[in-house]
């Protein structure tokens, strides 16, 4: 139980994918300027991170090992994710409508978010078990969620303040992130 | 011919990718821990949006509208996957340094984007010049972005010391939080002088360029 909950822990906060692994920048600072949009995203990220990381795994254990194609694994896995964004997509727009008018627009944007490719990838590179990688794969996504949530009421707050011409917008956002992974980097001392 | 040039050298200033267009930010915040990472990372991007561009602009036109970003994301994982298995067989450190971020290439919204944006609306000799000034000018943001922090952050230059002895590392500009406000000031730098350029032409001062999640253009198209 411990180890799940320093995974967990060490997830979100020690190794957080955006601000200590650098994955998933460009929605993070493209969807970080108001607060509702920035949730949407950070759920959709959570939700297709998880289940596209079961799958890959399911895929690389039982169909790419098996056939000796190790080396496809980066082709196989983004046309898992791809195909896997446009099910998503269809199920949603199909079964629960107010589900997709929240998280709709923002499905086609994972396809190329690179933190749920790296989430996949990051799994392999550890071997984790079916069970782990999916608790990884979860954690690692409210990482994600918890940090772009946090940058956009910081953002939010910037508008009101007076800013220097030349840092408007995406320069400030970005020194913003650095100062918020500067403390992310105090929980790496937490758990080692 | 001059056309050509054009489109080559609108990657090396105008339209500078991670600067002016603020495309595929997490391979320039990732690998430019030092100048040789950054150099590296980039001729890896050159090879596979050269290469994307020619071939998303020669089949462009018998592949239906439905299916092409389908397409040009085996496109770009096919070359990915060469230059992976290119990088293990002749650069094997440099592909354990750059780690992950070769397989993300594939996701890099530089290759998607300039499929979507150019290639998939024009010939092949230009959508060729258009890879090349575009892999181009990232490789050379990439690197002068890692020259920085590789200067201040362990006193070398591609691995040559160049600060002198007493010099002491500034350890933050190696770390995550220093890329993110590196490239941030960076960017503003950017903003200012392209301002100063116009107020001496006697312009009115442009607001900075608005980085949109959707700014790569493939959202647009699947809409």
């Amino acid at each position: 139980m411990q180890e799940y909950l320093l995974l967990v822990l060490a997830a979100i906060f020690v190794n957080n994918i955006v601000l200590a692994q650098y994955l998933g920048n460009c929605p993070f600072i493209g969807t970080s300027k108001s607060l509702g949009v920035a949730g949407g995203m950070g759920a959709a990220v959570v939700f297709v991170a998880t289940l596209s990381t079961a799958i890959t795994w399911a895929v690389q254990e039982f169909l790419l090992i098996p056939a000796g194609l190790e080396y496809l694994q980066t082709i196989a896995f983004i046309l898992v994710i791809a195909s896997l964004v446009q099910f998503v997509e269809m199920f949603l727009k199909r079964m629960l409508p107010p589900l997709y008018r929240s998280l709709g627009i923002f499905l086609p944007l994972i396809t190329t978010n690179c933190a749920v490719l790296g989430i996949a990838l990051i799994v392999q590179r550890n071997e984790y078990d079916f069970f782990k990688a999916v608790i990884f794969a979860f954690a690692s996504g409210l990482g994600f969620a918890l940090a772009l949530v946090v940058l956009s009421g910081i953002r939010e707050r910037l508008d009101l303040v007076r800013v220097p011409r030349s840092l408007k917008g995406t320069p400030i956002a970005l020194v913003m992130a650095g100062l918020m992974s500067l403390a992310f980097f105090a929980f790496k001392g937490m758990i080692s | 011919m001059i056309k050509m040039w054009k489109e080559f050298s609108k990657g090396l200033w105008k339209e500078l990718p991670p600067f002016r267009l603020v495309l595929g930010l997490c391979p320039v915040l990732a690998v430019t821990k030092t100048a040789d990472g950054g150099l590296g990372m980039g001729l890896a991007v050159v090879f596979v949006l050269t290469l994307s561009n020619l071939l998303v602009s020669l089949v462009r036109k018998i592949v239906p509208p439905k299916v092409r970003i389908a397409c040009y994301i085996v496109i770009a994982a096919s070359l990915v996957v060469a230059v992976e298995l290119l990088m293990q067989a002749f650069a094997y450190t440099l592909y354990q340094k750059l780690g992950i971020f070769v397989s993300l290439i594939v996701v890099n919204c530089i290759i998607l984007g300039r499929a979507e944006a150019f290639a998939s609306k024009n010939p092949p000799h230009l959508s060729v010049a258009d890879g090349l000034g575009m892999g181009l000018g990232f490789t050379l943001s990439l690197t002068f972005l890692g020259a920085l922090r590789e200067i201040f952050g362990y006193g070398t230059l591609f691995g040559v010391p160049v600060m002198g002895t007493s010099f002491k590392p500034f350890s933050f500009m190696i770390e995550a939080p220093g890329a993110f406000v590196c490239l941030g000031m960076l960017l503003g730098a950017m903003n200012y002088f392209t301002n100063l350029q116009r107020r001496r032409k006697g312009l009115a001062p442009r607001g900075n360029p608005a980085h949109e999640c959707g700014s790569c253009g493939l959202c647009q198209g699947g809409k």
